[in-house]
């Protein structure tokens, strides 16, 4: 139990420039009022308050079956893509209550992105992968196009591996490539909130160190909302992590404060292994 | 306590592989027996069939006369069906099967529709053959045209044709539309993006399987009242034609009266069956060729 406490360890020299750059008074991009979900007959969020600030990485942790992945989908709204979702509540994002019904779901996910656990590329080329979500917003132009997949590429931190071979279908990338062509192509529609869910549980150690590098590296301009059941990387990225228990939140601060020090005893459980 | 007993496990051992040995011949068997009668059936129409193929008889017209007859107008009003067919079923088939497998509610309606459609496709080519001649051939007034004769076989693969393709869009991973959505695009443009250009292999291949079954259907042509008669060749769809099975039917019910129609209908039925093995093969290739996986 204490070699595990110790993995759990904030690392110190990435934790004090976070913290410089993110004090929790950062405007908040979402906020989520009384928000309680059903799947069916079964309550799958129970009354979620948190506010989520803009510009620095929010780590959402947990152990299976919690909610993160609900959580986060009901950020973007894709949870109504399941029939027998029922949400109650409200979620402001920037100011507007994403649950009211003339807010469209297409407009909403186009300002908040999203990255899910298993990459999942279309079975298409890396280019037109790219490219997807511009085209679909109308942009036709391929100058522009151009500009868009080499720009999102680069932000990513792939375009060196696959400019030369933009053409060739995407599935014949590693898995840690094909995430971060997935990031590419969530860059591309130039989103403000990025949603990832899991997004290294399917990869390797040094795609993961990659994919982290590059979260780190988004949250300049992104505000980044990631569920992760690896708590050593809630740990080293986030700047605020939440702790999900049975659809409820039973803690939410600055990574550095809910990991060393948590009110809750059943946080301290959880960070230390008890269960999960 | 132990439940295994080692000793009757062994003596138990040799009784179970011979058991194995046994049914693996057993299962064997069965599958000769279906090889060797289609193997018989095979060699007899070649045999009899196959020197009576030359240049006249692929391209000429009919005639009484055995020497003299030829196929083409059969040929040509097979070709007339399947442009038709393949009109008809693509269109209502990938229609139907979009909307009930992407944007229907799944719900107890929604399952009655679809017990429906799976029961259609279990009844009788000889009862769409009614349908067709109550329908489109006399009360939409079409006469026994390539028009009714194709939309009557349409309807008899429709059923095949839409369970098919829902079942292509179904396989389709639904990682994909959730990358999509996730990316702002509405429902028609991921279908139109993603679904069906990932599922069109499967519905492609599904769907000219049908086509070969419906090329092959004698009954509901014979109920529509197709001749196999000294008429032109039809040059569009609104035009009386026959085809190739009523050819093969009518000269075999013929060679009661003349001994050579007999190896005519054979000839016609190794020119019927090279064509559903183009057909086949061209299902075969797009499936290896464009095939994803997952
Ligand atoms: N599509 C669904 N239908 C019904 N129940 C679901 C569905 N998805 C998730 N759930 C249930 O909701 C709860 C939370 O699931 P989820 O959000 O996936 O948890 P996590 O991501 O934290 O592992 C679980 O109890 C799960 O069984
Ligand atoms: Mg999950």
């Amino acid at each position: 139990m204490a070699v595990q406490t110790q993995l759990y360890a904030v690392p110190e020299i990435e934790k004090k420039e976070s913290k410089e750059q993110n004090e929790l008074e950062n405007e908040k991009i979402f906020e989520t009022k009384s928000l309680n979900l059903w799947y069916g007959e079964t309550q799958a969020l129970k009354n979620i308050e948190l506010e989520i600030p803009e510009k620095s990485i929010t780590a959402i942790i947990g152990p299976s079956g919690c909610g993160k992945s609900t959580f986060i989908k009901t950020l973007n709204r894709m949870v109504e893509l399941i029939p027998s979702v029922q949400t109650k509540g409200d979620i402001h994002y920037k100011g507007s209550n994403i649950l009211s019904n003339d807010y469209s779901a297409e407009a909403l996910r186009t300002d908040v992105g999203m990255v899910f656990q298993k990459p999942n590329p279309f079975p298409k080329s890396i280019y037109d992968n790219v490219a997807y979500g511009p085209r679909i917003h109308g942009i036709k132009k391929k100058r522009i196009l151009d500009e868009i997949v080499e720009k999102s590429l680069r932000d990513a931190f792939i375009w060196d591996e696959v400019k030369e071979r933009l053409k060739d279908n995407a599935f014949g990338l590693s898995g840690g490539q094909q995430q971060r062509l997935c990031i590419a192509r969530c860059l591309a529609i130039e989103p403000e909130v990025i949603l990832m869910d899991e997004p290294t549980s399917a990869l390797d150690p040094i795609s993961t160190t990659k994919v982290e590098e590059l979260i780190q590296s988004l949250k300049k301009q992104y505000s980044i909302v990631i569920v992760t059941h690896n708590m050593q990387q809630a740990a080293r990225i986030s700047d605020q992590t939440a702790f999900f228990l049975n659809g409820e939140v039973v803690e939410f601060g600055k990574t550095e404060e809910l990991f060393t020090e948590p009110e809750d005893s059943r946080t301290m459980d959880y960070i230390n292994g008890r269960f999960g | 306590m132990q439940y295994i007993d080692r000793l009757q496990v062994r003596k138990r051992i040799n009784f179970r592989l011979r058991l194995n040995s046994i049914l693996k011949y057993v299962f064997l068997g069965a599958t000769l027996s279906g090889l060797v009668v289609l193997a018989i059936l095979l060699i007899r129409t070649v045999s009899q069939g196959f020197a009576w193929i030359d240049w006249n008889f692929i391209t000429g017209h009919l005639s009484m006369d055995p020497e003299k007859a030829g196929i083409m107008g059969a040929i040509l009003g097979t070709f007339w069906l399947m442009l038709v067919v393949i009109f008809f079923t693509l269109i209502l088939g990938m229609g139907a099967a979009i909307y009930l497998e992407l944007y229907a509610k799944k719900g107890r309606v929604h399952s009655l529709i679809q017990t429906n459609i799976a029961n259609l496709a279990g009844v009788p080519s000889i009862v769409y053959g009614i349908l067709g001649l109550t329908v489109f051939v006399r009360l939409m007034d079409f006469g026994s045209t390539v028009l009714a004769g194709g939309l009557t076989l349409s309807l008899l693969i429709l059923p095949i044709v839409i369970v098919s393709s829902q079942e292509a869009l179904r396989a389709v991973p639904q990682t994909l539309g959730e990358a999509s959505y996730g990316l702002g695009a509405s429902k028609w443009q991921t279908i139109r993006n993603i679904d069906l250009p990932t599922a069109l292999p499967s519905i492609l291949t599904g769907s000219i399987l049908a086509l070969s079954r419906a090329i092959g259907e004698t009954a509901p042509l014979v109920v529509l009242g197709i001749p196999a008669l000294l008429i032109p060749f039809p040059g569009g769809f609104m035009d009386r034609f026959t085809a190739l099975p009523m050819q093969i039917y009518y000269w075999t019910l013929d060679a009661a009266l003349v001994e050579e129609y007999a190896n005519l209908a054979a000839a016609s039925i190794i020119i019927l069956l090279l064509m559903l093995f183009i057909l086949n093969s061209i299902a075969i290739y797009i499936r290896n060729k464009f095939q994803h996986r997952f």
